[in-house]
Protein backbone atom coordinates (compact mmCIF):
# COMPACT_ATOMS: atom_id res chain seq x y z
CA UNK A 1 0.00 0.00 0.00
CA UNK A 2 1.43 3.74 -0.95
CA UNK A 3 1.42 5.92 1.85
CA UNK A 4 -0.97 8.98 1.84
CA UNK A 5 -0.70 11.07 4.33
CA UNK A 6 1.97 11.10 6.95
CA UNK A 7 2.81 13.52 9.86
CA UNK A 8 5.97 13.43 11.32
CA UNK A 9 7.03 14.73 14.81
CA UNK A 10 4.30 17.82 14.44
CA UNK A 11 3.76 19.63 17.18
CA UNK A 12 1.03 22.74 17.61
CA UNK A 13 0.67 25.19 20.29
CA UNK A 14 -1.78 28.38 21.48
CA UNK A 15 0.64 30.54 22.53
CA UNK A 16 2.87 28.87 25.30
CA UNK A 17 0.84 26.11 25.74
CA UNK A 18 1.85 23.05 23.95
CA UNK A 19 -1.57 21.37 22.80
CA UNK A 20 0.10 18.49 20.55
CA UNK A 21 3.80 17.46 21.22
CA UNK A 22 5.49 15.44 18.83
CA UNK A 23 2.56 13.29 17.32
CA UNK A 24 3.41 11.16 14.32
CA UNK A 25 1.09 9.17 12.34
CA UNK A 26 0.19 8.26 8.83
CA UNK A 27 -2.38 7.01 6.35
CA UNK A 28 -2.19 4.95 3.91
CA UNK A 29 -4.40 4.52 0.24
CA UNK A 30 -7.41 3.56 1.23
CA UNK A 31 -7.04 3.13 4.88
CA UNK A 32 -9.42 4.30 7.67
CA UNK A 33 -7.68 5.73 10.62
CA UNK A 34 -8.96 7.00 13.45
CA UNK A 35 -7.71 9.12 16.28
CA UNK A 36 -9.52 8.47 19.91
CA UNK A 37 -9.10 10.03 22.93
CA UNK A 38 -10.69 11.56 25.80
CA UNK A 39 -12.15 15.23 25.67
CA UNK A 40 -9.16 17.87 25.45
CA UNK A 41 -6.70 15.57 24.27
CA UNK A 42 -5.04 17.75 21.11
CA UNK A 43 -7.62 15.94 19.18
CA UNK A 44 -9.29 19.31 17.03
CA UNK A 45 -6.28 20.77 17.19
CA UNK A 46 -4.15 18.06 15.54
CA UNK A 47 -6.70 17.81 12.59
CA UNK A 48 -6.91 21.95 12.64
CA UNK A 49 -3.05 21.55 11.45
CA UNK A 50 -3.62 18.81 9.65
CA UNK A 51 -6.03 21.08 7.38
CA UNK A 52 -3.70 24.29 7.71
CA UNK A 53 -6.07 26.54 9.83
CA UNK A 54 -3.02 26.18 12.62
CA UNK A 55 0.54 26.68 12.48
CA UNK A 56 2.68 23.21 13.44
CA UNK A 57 5.63 22.65 13.71
CA UNK A 58 7.32 19.39 12.19
CA UNK A 59 6.48 17.93 8.83
CA UNK A 60 3.35 16.41 6.65
CA UNK A 61 3.32 14.73 3.87
CA UNK A 62 0.19 14.62 1.44
CA UNK A 63 0.85 12.34 -1.52
CA UNK A 64 4.52 12.90 -1.64
CA UNK A 65 3.94 16.99 -1.36
CA UNK A 66 5.48 18.28 2.23
CA UNK A 67 2.91 20.20 3.17
CA UNK A 68 4.67 23.75 4.65
CA UNK A 69 3.89 25.68 2.21
CA UNK A 70 0.44 24.92 1.25
CA UNK A 71 -2.70 26.85 2.53
CA UNK A 72 -5.79 25.31 3.54
CA UNK A 73 -7.17 26.15 0.14
CA UNK A 74 -4.44 24.53 -1.43
CA UNK A 75 -4.56 21.70 0.27
CA UNK A 76 -8.27 21.52 0.10
CA UNK A 77 -7.54 21.67 -3.84
CA UNK A 78 -5.19 18.82 -3.74
CA UNK A 79 -8.37 16.47 -2.20
CA UNK A 80 -7.59 17.04 1.41
CA UNK A 81 -10.29 17.84 2.87
CA UNK A 82 -11.89 18.63 6.28
CA UNK A 83 -15.43 18.34 7.89
CA UNK A 84 -14.98 19.97 11.41
CA UNK A 85 -16.95 19.42 14.24
CA UNK A 86 -18.78 22.66 14.35
CA UNK A 87 -19.69 21.55 10.16
CA UNK A 88 -19.12 25.44 9.54
CA UNK A 89 -22.32 25.18 7.43
CA UNK A 90 -23.45 28.08 5.33
CA UNK A 91 -26.84 28.28 7.57
CA UNK A 92 -28.79 31.07 5.22
CA UNK A 93 -27.99 29.57 2.12
CA UNK A 94 -30.05 26.11 0.39
CA UNK A 95 -29.33 22.91 0.80
CA UNK A 96 -28.47 22.07 -2.65
CA UNK A 97 -26.05 25.31 -2.67
CA UNK A 98 -24.47 24.07 0.28
CA UNK A 99 -23.62 21.11 -1.52
CA UNK A 100 -22.51 22.68 -5.40
CA UNK A 101 -20.27 24.96 -3.06
CA UNK A 102 -18.47 20.99 -2.04
CA UNK A 103 -17.49 21.65 -5.95
CA UNK A 104 -15.68 25.15 -5.70
CA UNK A 105 -12.04 23.44 -5.54
CA UNK A 106 -12.27 21.28 -8.72
CA UNK A 107 -10.98 22.01 -11.70
CA UNK A 108 -13.33 19.78 -13.93
CA UNK A 109 -17.12 20.55 -12.85
CA UNK A 110 -18.55 18.31 -16.14
CA UNK A 111 -19.36 15.61 -13.00
CA UNK A 112 -21.30 18.11 -10.80
CA UNK A 113 -24.50 16.54 -11.72
CA UNK A 114 -23.59 12.89 -11.11
CA UNK A 115 -21.67 14.00 -7.65
CA UNK A 116 -25.14 15.73 -6.58
CA UNK A 117 -27.08 12.76 -7.47
CA UNK A 118 -24.73 10.29 -5.67
CA UNK A 119 -25.00 11.99 -2.23
CA UNK A 120 -28.94 12.35 -2.89
CA UNK A 121 -28.74 8.71 -3.04
CA UNK A 122 -26.36 8.02 -0.26
CA UNK A 123 -28.57 10.55 1.80
CA UNK A 124 -32.52 10.89 0.33
CA UNK A 125 -33.38 13.16 3.35
CA UNK A 126 -30.99 16.05 2.19
CA UNK A 127 -32.82 15.38 -1.42
CA UNK A 128 -36.31 16.07 0.51
CA UNK A 129 -34.90 19.53 1.72
CA UNK A 130 -32.91 20.64 -1.04
CA UNK A 131 -33.97 23.76 -1.12
CA UNK A 132 -34.68 24.67 2.49
CA UNK A 133 -31.87 26.63 3.95
CA UNK A 134 -28.75 25.02 5.68
CA UNK A 135 -30.01 26.87 9.09
CA UNK A 136 -32.92 24.93 9.17
CA UNK A 137 -31.88 21.10 9.18
CA UNK A 138 -31.37 19.03 12.80
CA UNK A 139 -28.33 17.92 13.81
CA UNK A 140 -28.02 15.13 12.04
CA UNK A 141 -29.47 15.97 8.71
CA UNK A 142 -26.48 19.18 9.48
CA UNK A 143 -23.76 16.57 9.81
CA UNK A 144 -24.78 14.24 6.41
CA UNK A 145 -24.45 17.62 4.30
CA UNK A 146 -21.72 18.46 5.61
CA UNK A 147 -20.15 14.87 4.98
CA UNK A 148 -21.83 14.99 1.38
CA UNK A 149 -20.37 18.84 0.81
CA UNK A 150 -17.04 17.33 1.56
CA UNK A 151 -17.67 14.18 -0.65
CA UNK A 152 -18.66 16.69 -3.45
CA UNK A 153 -15.03 18.00 -3.97
CA UNK A 154 -14.36 14.38 -4.41
CA UNK A 155 -11.49 14.44 -1.14
CA UNK A 156 -8.90 11.69 -1.39
CA UNK A 157 -8.33 12.02 1.91
CA UNK A 158 -11.61 12.64 4.10
CA UNK A 159 -10.84 14.17 7.82
CA UNK A 160 -13.95 14.38 9.79
CA UNK A 161 -13.63 15.32 13.49
CA UNK A 162 -16.08 14.27 15.59
CA UNK A 163 -18.94 13.28 13.14
CA UNK A 164 -21.10 11.71 15.71
CA UNK A 165 -20.86 14.69 18.32
CA UNK A 166 -24.54 15.58 19.55
CA UNK A 167 -26.26 12.65 17.16
CA UNK A 168 -29.04 10.37 18.05
CA UNK A 169 -27.47 6.73 18.60
CA UNK A 170 -29.62 5.84 14.81
CA UNK A 171 -28.09 8.91 12.96
CA UNK A 172 -24.92 7.45 14.76
CA UNK A 173 -24.93 4.32 13.03
CA UNK A 174 -25.67 5.83 9.86
CA UNK A 175 -22.87 8.02 9.63
CA UNK A 176 -20.47 5.29 10.56
CA UNK A 177 -22.19 3.12 7.73
CA UNK A 178 -21.41 6.02 5.46
CA UNK A 179 -18.05 6.23 6.91
CA UNK A 180 -17.32 2.76 6.01
CA UNK A 181 -18.71 2.90 2.64
CA UNK A 182 -16.23 5.53 1.59
CA UNK A 183 -13.39 2.89 1.53
CA UNK A 184 -15.17 0.94 -1.74
CA UNK A 185 -14.96 4.96 -3.11
CA UNK A 186 -11.09 4.76 -2.70
CA UNK A 187 -11.30 7.73 0.27
CA UNK A 188 -8.96 7.21 2.59
CA UNK A 189 -10.06 8.37 6.02
CA UNK A 190 -8.85 10.22 9.55
CA UNK A 191 -11.65 10.08 11.72
CA UNK A 192 -11.35 11.73 14.87
CA UNK A 193 -13.46 10.53 17.83
CA UNK A 194 -14.57 10.22 20.92
CA UNK A 195 -16.81 7.35 20.12
CA UNK A 196 -14.16 4.98 20.31
CA UNK A 197 -15.98 1.85 19.95
CA UNK A 198 -17.70 2.92 16.53
CA UNK A 199 -14.24 4.55 15.62
CA UNK A 200 -12.33 1.47 16.02
CA UNK A 201 -15.29 -0.91 15.14
CA UNK A 202 -14.78 1.06 11.59
CA UNK A 203 -11.19 1.52 11.29
CA UNK A 204 -8.39 -0.34 10.01
CA UNK A 205 -5.87 1.26 12.12
CA UNK A 206 -5.65 3.67 15.63
CA UNK A 207 -4.45 5.90 17.38
CA UNK A 208 -4.68 7.01 21.00
CA UNK A 209 -3.99 10.16 22.22
CA UNK A 210 -3.38 11.86 25.63
CA UNK A 211 -3.17 15.02 26.54
CA UNK A 212 -1.30 15.94 23.24
CA UNK A 213 0.71 12.70 22.72
CA UNK A 214 0.33 9.43 21.14
CA UNK A 215 0.24 6.46 23.80
CA UNK A 216 -0.76 3.62 22.29
CA UNK A 217 -1.43 2.43 18.40
CA UNK A 218 -2.01 -0.52 16.41
CA UNK A 219 -4.48 -2.49 14.51
CA UNK A 220 -8.22 -1.27 14.94
CA UNK A 221 -9.06 -5.00 16.03
CA UNK A 222 -6.46 -5.47 18.13
CA UNK A 223 -7.07 -1.83 20.36
CA UNK A 224 -10.40 -3.03 20.44
CA UNK A 225 -9.49 -5.93 23.06
CA UNK A 226 -6.89 -4.40 24.44
CA UNK A 227 -8.11 -4.52 28.07
CA UNK A 228 -6.38 -1.11 29.10
CA UNK A 229 -8.09 0.56 26.79
CA UNK A 230 -11.11 -1.30 27.50
CA UNK A 231 -10.95 -0.02 31.07
CA UNK A 232 -10.24 3.37 29.65
CA UNK A 233 -12.48 4.12 27.10
CA UNK A 234 -14.82 1.44 25.44
CA UNK A 235 -16.05 0.14 28.66
CA UNK A 236 -18.52 -2.99 29.42
CA UNK A 237 -21.18 -3.58 27.12
CA UNK B 1 -46.44 72.18 -0.29
CA UNK B 2 -49.00 71.06 -3.01
CA UNK B 3 -49.30 68.01 -4.33
CA UNK B 4 -47.57 69.03 -7.64
CA UNK B 5 -44.46 69.40 -5.68
CA UNK B 6 -44.36 66.61 -3.56
CA UNK B 7 -44.86 65.13 -6.69
CA UNK B 8 -41.72 66.76 -8.19
CA UNK B 9 -39.76 66.39 -4.98
CA UNK B 10 -40.60 62.64 -4.70
CA UNK B 11 -39.59 61.62 -8.58
CA UNK B 12 -36.12 63.49 -7.26
CA UNK B 13 -35.73 61.73 -4.42
CA UNK B 14 -36.34 58.41 -6.04
CA UNK B 15 -34.03 59.39 -8.33
CA UNK B 16 -31.26 60.24 -5.94
CA UNK B 17 -32.01 57.21 -4.12
CA UNK B 18 -31.66 54.69 -6.69
CA UNK B 19 -28.32 56.43 -6.96
CA UNK B 20 -27.33 56.06 -3.30
CA UNK B 21 -28.78 52.49 -3.33
CA UNK B 22 -26.27 50.79 -6.09
CA UNK B 23 -23.44 52.42 -4.38
CA UNK B 24 -25.23 51.71 -0.80
CA UNK B 25 -25.27 47.60 -2.38
CA UNK B 26 -21.82 48.10 -3.30
CA UNK B 27 -20.61 48.78 0.24
CA UNK B 28 -23.00 46.04 1.56
CA UNK B 29 -20.87 43.49 -0.84
CA UNK B 30 -17.51 44.47 -0.10
CA UNK B 31 -18.49 44.82 4.09
CA UNK B 32 -20.11 41.19 4.33
CA UNK B 33 -17.27 39.42 2.05
CA UNK B 34 -14.37 41.18 3.14
CA UNK B 35 -15.54 42.77 6.87
CA UNK B 36 -14.33 46.45 5.69
CA UNK B 37 -16.68 49.39 5.37
CA UNK B 38 -15.13 50.87 2.63
CA UNK B 39 -16.01 54.39 2.62
CA UNK B 40 -14.30 55.80 -0.63
CA UNK B 41 -16.87 54.20 -2.14
CA UNK B 42 -18.22 57.39 -3.08
CA UNK B 43 -14.77 58.50 -4.35
CA UNK B 44 -15.27 55.59 -6.62
CA UNK B 45 -18.31 57.37 -8.06
CA UNK B 46 -16.93 60.65 -8.50
CA UNK B 47 -13.74 59.46 -10.04
CA UNK B 48 -15.72 57.65 -12.64
CA UNK B 49 -17.37 60.97 -12.83
CA UNK B 50 -14.66 62.82 -13.93
CA UNK B 51 -12.95 60.59 -15.57
CA UNK B 52 -15.90 60.59 -18.07
CA UNK B 53 -15.96 64.19 -18.08
CA UNK B 54 -11.68 63.66 -19.35
CA UNK B 55 -13.03 61.28 -21.92
CA UNK B 56 -15.76 63.53 -23.12
CA UNK B 57 -13.45 66.17 -23.08
CA UNK B 58 -11.36 64.47 -25.29
CA UNK B 59 -8.30 64.53 -22.85
CA UNK B 60 -6.75 61.72 -20.95
CA UNK B 61 -7.92 61.06 -17.60
CA UNK B 62 -5.93 61.38 -14.30
CA UNK B 63 -7.44 57.54 -13.32
CA UNK B 64 -4.71 56.62 -16.30
CA UNK B 65 -1.78 57.65 -13.59
CA UNK B 66 -3.67 56.71 -10.65
CA UNK B 67 -4.10 53.37 -12.02
CA UNK B 68 -0.49 52.77 -13.23
CA UNK B 69 0.68 54.27 -9.76
CA UNK B 70 -1.51 51.48 -7.82
CA UNK B 71 -0.30 48.98 -10.12
CA UNK B 72 2.66 49.47 -9.43
CA UNK B 73 2.44 49.60 -5.55
CA UNK B 74 0.32 46.72 -5.31
CA UNK B 75 2.60 44.40 -7.87
CA UNK B 76 5.27 45.03 -5.96
CA UNK B 77 3.83 44.55 -2.69
CA UNK B 78 2.82 41.14 -3.94
CA UNK B 79 6.09 40.48 -5.36
CA UNK B 80 8.07 41.10 -2.24
CA UNK B 81 5.60 39.23 -0.03
CA UNK B 82 5.73 36.03 -2.01
CA UNK B 83 9.99 36.53 -2.34
CA UNK B 84 9.53 36.35 0.91
CA UNK B 85 7.32 33.33 1.67
CA UNK B 86 9.61 31.57 -0.91
CA UNK B 87 7.18 30.79 -3.37
CA UNK B 88 8.61 32.19 -6.66
CA UNK B 89 6.78 29.71 -8.98
CA UNK B 90 3.47 32.25 -8.28
CA UNK B 91 5.22 35.60 -9.15
CA UNK B 92 4.43 35.38 -12.87
CA UNK B 93 0.39 35.15 -12.11
CA UNK B 94 0.97 37.43 -9.77
CA UNK B 95 2.53 40.20 -12.54
CA UNK B 96 -0.25 39.66 -14.38
CA UNK B 97 -2.68 40.03 -12.69
CA UNK B 98 -1.90 43.35 -10.75
CA UNK B 99 0.58 44.85 -13.09
CA UNK B 100 -0.39 43.49 -16.55
CA UNK B 101 -4.20 42.91 -16.51
CA UNK B 102 -4.13 46.97 -14.98
CA UNK B 103 -2.26 47.96 -17.79
CA UNK B 104 -4.06 46.23 -20.68
CA UNK B 105 -6.77 48.28 -19.29
CA UNK B 106 -4.92 51.69 -19.43
CA UNK B 107 -3.80 50.50 -23.07
CA UNK B 108 -7.14 50.04 -24.28
CA UNK B 109 -8.56 53.05 -23.21
CA UNK B 110 -4.88 55.15 -24.63
CA UNK B 111 -5.40 53.28 -28.29
CA UNK B 112 -9.31 54.13 -28.20
CA UNK B 113 -9.29 57.24 -27.65
CA UNK B 114 -7.18 58.53 -31.00
CA UNK B 115 -10.56 56.92 -32.46
CA UNK B 116 -12.88 59.62 -30.88
CA UNK B 117 -15.53 57.61 -29.76
CA UNK B 118 -18.75 57.81 -29.29
CA UNK B 119 -20.49 57.77 -25.95
CA UNK B 120 -21.44 54.58 -25.29
CA UNK B 121 -18.06 53.74 -25.43
CA UNK B 122 -16.52 56.49 -23.56
CA UNK B 123 -18.65 55.29 -20.35
CA UNK B 124 -17.60 51.40 -21.07
CA UNK B 125 -14.30 52.95 -20.90
CA UNK B 126 -14.79 55.48 -18.07
CA UNK B 127 -15.80 52.00 -15.58
CA UNK B 128 -13.03 49.35 -17.19
CA UNK B 129 -10.75 52.56 -16.27
CA UNK B 130 -12.09 53.03 -12.71
CA UNK B 131 -12.98 48.95 -11.84
CA UNK B 132 -8.93 48.33 -11.07
CA UNK B 133 -8.76 50.83 -8.32
CA UNK B 134 -10.55 48.99 -5.32
CA UNK B 135 -9.10 45.83 -5.93
CA UNK B 136 -5.73 47.51 -6.58
CA UNK B 137 -6.59 49.81 -3.05
CA UNK B 138 -7.55 46.21 -1.00
CA UNK B 139 -3.90 44.71 -2.42
CA UNK B 140 -2.09 47.35 -0.78
CA UNK B 141 -3.93 48.86 1.82
CA UNK B 142 -6.55 45.78 3.33
CA UNK B 143 -4.73 42.80 2.50
CA UNK B 144 -1.73 43.08 4.79
CA UNK B 145 -4.36 43.04 7.29
CA UNK B 146 -7.13 41.10 6.60
CA UNK B 147 -7.41 39.53 10.19
CA UNK B 148 -7.57 43.01 11.94
CA UNK B 149 -10.92 43.85 13.65
CA UNK B 150 -13.47 45.46 12.12
CA UNK B 151 -12.89 49.01 14.03
CA UNK B 152 -9.18 49.25 12.42
CA UNK B 153 -10.47 48.53 9.56
CA UNK B 154 -13.08 50.75 9.72
CA UNK B 155 -10.44 53.03 10.91
CA UNK B 156 -8.11 52.54 8.04
CA UNK B 157 -10.48 52.67 5.20
CA UNK B 158 -11.81 56.44 6.74
CA UNK B 159 -7.57 57.25 6.24
CA UNK B 160 -7.96 55.57 2.75
CA UNK B 161 -11.01 58.02 1.90
CA UNK B 162 -8.82 61.11 3.37
CA UNK B 163 -5.30 59.62 1.00
CA UNK B 164 -7.49 59.73 -2.14
CA UNK B 165 -9.18 62.93 -1.77
CA UNK B 166 -5.64 64.26 -2.03
CA UNK B 167 -4.84 61.60 -4.54
CA UNK B 168 -8.15 62.99 -6.43
CA UNK B 169 -6.89 66.46 -6.56
CA UNK B 170 -3.42 65.54 -7.51
CA UNK B 171 -4.90 63.66 -10.44
CA UNK B 172 -8.06 65.55 -11.70
CA UNK B 173 -7.46 68.96 -10.73
CA UNK B 174 -9.64 71.24 -8.53
CA UNK B 175 -12.40 71.87 -11.41
CA UNK B 176 -15.55 70.69 -10.78
CA UNK B 177 -17.47 68.82 -14.19
CA UNK B 178 -20.69 68.09 -15.62
CA UNK B 179 -21.11 65.64 -18.21
CA UNK B 180 -23.25 65.67 -21.30
CA UNK B 181 -26.58 64.14 -20.12
CA UNK B 182 -27.45 60.49 -21.16
CA UNK B 183 -30.82 61.44 -23.09
CA UNK B 184 -32.58 64.71 -23.43
CA UNK B 185 -36.13 63.43 -23.84
CA UNK B 186 -38.73 63.82 -21.09
CA UNK B 187 -41.92 62.14 -20.18
CA UNK B 188 -45.28 63.22 -18.83
CA UNK B 189 -46.55 60.53 -15.75
CA UNK B 190 -49.87 61.95 -14.76
CA UNK B 191 -49.58 65.31 -15.45
CA UNK B 192 -45.68 65.24 -13.76
CA UNK B 193 -42.80 65.73 -15.54
CA UNK B 194 -40.10 63.41 -15.42
CA UNK B 195 -36.85 63.44 -17.10
CA UNK B 196 -35.65 60.89 -19.24
CA UNK B 197 -32.19 61.22 -16.70
CA UNK B 198 -34.70 60.10 -13.85
CA UNK B 199 -35.78 57.23 -16.39
CA UNK B 200 -32.35 56.10 -17.20
CA UNK B 201 -31.41 56.31 -13.19
CA UNK B 202 -33.94 53.74 -11.85
CA UNK B 203 -33.39 51.81 -15.26
CA UNK B 204 -29.84 51.16 -14.38
CA UNK B 205 -30.67 50.89 -10.55
CA UNK B 206 -33.35 48.34 -11.62
CA UNK B 207 -30.61 46.12 -14.08
CA UNK B 208 -27.87 46.38 -12.33
CA UNK B 209 -28.80 45.02 -8.82
CA UNK B 210 -30.87 42.66 -10.62
CA UNK B 211 -27.65 41.46 -12.68
CA UNK B 212 -26.09 41.32 -9.09
CA UNK B 213 -29.11 38.95 -7.86
CA UNK B 214 -28.09 36.56 -11.11
CA UNK B 215 -24.80 36.73 -10.25
CA UNK B 216 -25.51 35.51 -6.79
CA UNK B 217 -28.21 32.86 -7.38
CA UNK B 218 -27.08 30.83 -10.84
CA UNK B 219 -23.00 30.84 -10.69
CA UNK B 220 -20.86 29.06 -8.99
CA UNK B 221 -18.33 32.05 -7.65
CA UNK B 222 -21.48 34.04 -7.16
CA UNK B 223 -22.09 32.12 -4.53
CA UNK B 224 -18.88 31.48 -3.37
CA UNK B 225 -19.14 35.09 -2.64
CA UNK B 226 -22.50 35.11 -0.36
CA UNK B 227 -20.29 31.47 1.43
CA UNK B 228 -17.50 33.93 2.08
CA UNK B 229 -19.74 36.35 3.62
CA UNK B 230 -21.93 33.80 6.31
CA UNK B 231 -18.86 31.43 7.33
CA UNK B 232 -15.37 32.83 6.25
CA UNK B 233 -13.99 29.47 8.00
CA UNK B 234 -16.67 27.06 5.92
CA UNK B 235 -15.64 28.95 2.85
CA UNK B 236 -11.84 28.61 2.91
CA UNK B 237 -12.56 24.38 3.81
CA UNK B 238 -14.23 24.49 0.05
CA UNK B 239 -11.32 25.83 -1.05
CA UNK B 240 -12.52 29.48 -1.38
CA UNK B 241 -9.80 31.93 -0.64
CA UNK B 242 -11.39 34.76 0.97
CA UNK B 243 -8.17 37.40 -1.21
CA UNK B 244 -9.74 36.05 -3.99
CA UNK B 245 -13.40 36.67 -3.32
CA UNK B 246 -12.17 39.75 -1.54
CA UNK B 247 -11.09 41.11 -5.37
CA UNK B 248 -14.53 39.97 -7.06
CA UNK B 249 -15.99 41.98 -4.38
CA UNK B 250 -14.49 45.07 -5.20
CA UNK B 251 -14.66 44.53 -8.55
CA UNK B 252 -18.34 44.18 -8.48
CA UNK B 253 -18.85 47.05 -6.02
CA UNK B 254 -16.31 48.96 -8.29
CA UNK B 255 -18.82 48.70 -11.14
CA UNK B 256 -22.04 49.41 -9.56
CA UNK B 257 -20.16 52.81 -7.63
CA UNK B 258 -18.67 53.59 -11.28
CA UNK B 259 -21.94 53.08 -12.49
CA UNK B 260 -23.56 55.38 -10.23
CA UNK B 261 -20.88 57.91 -10.70
CA UNK B 262 -21.97 58.05 -14.19
CA UNK B 263 -26.01 58.61 -13.44
CA UNK B 264 -25.24 61.08 -11.47
CA UNK B 265 -22.75 63.30 -13.58
CA UNK B 266 -24.74 64.78 -15.66
CA UNK B 267 -27.53 66.10 -12.71
CA UNK B 268 -24.82 67.21 -10.19
CA UNK B 269 -21.53 68.91 -10.88
CA UNK B 270 -18.78 66.41 -9.29
CA UNK B 271 -15.65 68.05 -8.01
CA UNK B 272 -12.46 65.68 -6.80
CA UNK B 273 -13.90 65.62 -2.82
CA UNK B 274 -17.68 64.98 -4.27
CA UNK B 275 -17.43 61.39 -3.17
CA UNK B 276 -17.72 61.86 0.35
CA UNK B 277 -21.02 62.64 0.97
CA UNK B 278 -22.42 59.77 -1.93
CA UNK B 279 -20.76 57.72 0.00
CA UNK B 280 -22.14 58.60 3.13
CA UNK B 281 -25.45 58.73 2.60
CA UNK B 282 -25.28 55.74 0.63
CA UNK B 283 -23.38 54.10 3.72
CA UNK B 284 -26.76 55.48 5.73
CA UNK B 285 -29.08 53.25 3.52
CA UNK B 286 -26.74 50.45 4.06
CA UNK B 287 -26.88 50.80 7.73
CA UNK B 288 -30.81 50.81 7.42
CA UNK B 289 -30.48 47.31 5.82
CA UNK B 290 -28.29 46.01 9.27
CA UNK B 291 -24.59 46.00 6.56
CA UNK B 292 -26.01 42.75 5.67
CA UNK B 293 -29.25 42.72 3.88
CA UNK B 294 -29.20 44.14 -0.09
CA UNK B 295 -32.79 44.74 -0.41
CA UNK B 296 -32.69 46.45 3.03
CA UNK B 297 -29.71 48.80 1.86
CA UNK B 298 -31.58 49.36 -1.17
CA UNK B 299 -34.51 50.43 0.61
CA UNK B 300 -32.61 52.06 2.99
CA UNK B 301 -30.71 54.40 -0.19
CA UNK B 302 -34.28 55.11 -1.30
CA UNK B 303 -35.38 56.68 1.68
CA UNK B 304 -32.29 58.37 2.25
CA UNK B 305 -33.01 60.44 -1.43
CA UNK B 306 -36.46 60.68 -0.62
CA UNK B 307 -35.96 62.54 2.71
CA UNK B 308 -33.04 64.29 1.33
CA UNK B 309 -35.35 66.10 -1.44
CA UNK B 310 -37.99 67.05 0.83
CA UNK B 311 -35.48 68.28 3.27
CA UNK B 312 -33.51 70.30 0.79
CA UNK B 313 -36.81 71.77 0.11
CA UNK B 314 -37.81 73.08 3.26
CA UNK B 315 -34.23 74.10 4.10
CA UNK B 316 -31.24 72.93 1.37
CA UNK B 317 -28.82 74.40 4.17
CA UNK B 318 -29.57 71.74 6.53
CA UNK B 319 -30.61 68.81 4.24
CA UNK B 320 -27.65 67.04 5.29
CA UNK B 321 -28.32 67.82 9.07
CA UNK B 322 -31.37 66.46 8.41
CA UNK B 323 -30.33 63.14 6.79
CA UNK B 324 -27.57 62.22 9.36
CA UNK B 325 -29.90 63.29 12.41
CA UNK B 326 -32.15 60.11 11.14
CA UNK B 327 -29.34 58.02 11.20
CA UNK B 328 -29.70 57.98 15.30
CA UNK B 329 -33.55 56.68 15.61
CA UNK B 330 -32.39 53.94 13.38
CA UNK B 331 -29.14 53.41 14.99
CA UNK B 332 -31.30 52.95 18.32
CA UNK B 333 -33.84 50.70 16.57
CA UNK B 334 -31.22 48.46 15.07
CA UNK B 335 -29.27 48.25 18.38
CA UNK B 336 -32.43 47.35 20.40
CA UNK B 337 -33.82 45.00 17.69
CA UNK B 338 -30.66 42.75 17.02
CA UNK B 339 -29.38 42.34 20.87
CA UNK B 340 -29.76 38.56 20.52
CA UNK B 341 -27.76 38.41 17.19
CA UNK B 342 -24.42 37.96 18.97
CA UNK B 343 -25.46 33.96 19.96
CA UNK B 344 -26.47 33.54 16.50
CA UNK B 345 -23.06 33.76 15.26
CA UNK B 346 -21.68 30.81 17.55
CA UNK B 347 -23.66 27.81 15.54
Amino acid sequence: MTQMFSIEDVSVGYGKVEAVRNVSLSVEEGQIVTVIGPNGAGKTTLLMAAIGLLKSTGRMVFQGADLARIDVEGRVERGLCLVPEKRELFADMSVADNLLLGTYSLRDRSTTRKSLDDVFDRFPRLKERSKQAAGTLSGGERQMLALGRALMAKPKLLVLDEPSLGLAPLIVREIFRTIASLRSLGVSVLLVEQNARAALETADYGYVLETGEIIQSGPADTLIHDPKLIAAYLGGH
Amino acid sequence: MTADIAAILAIDGIATGAVYALVAIGTVLIFTVTRVIFIPFGDIAAFTALTLAALDAKQLPGTVGLVVVLACMASAMEVVSLARAGEFRAVPKAVLGYLVLPLIVVGIVWLTMRFNPPMPVRIVLALLLIMPISPLLDRIVFRPIADASVLLLLTVSVALHFALVGLGLLFFGPEGVRTEPLTSMAIEIAGVHVSGQTVLILAAALVFSGLLFLFFDFTLIGKALRATALNRTGARLMGIRPARAGTIAYLLGSLMAGVSGILIAPVNTIFYDSGFLLGLKAFVGAIVGGMASYPGAALGAFGVGIIESFASFQSSTLKDVIVFSLLIPVLLWRSLASQHSEEEVEE
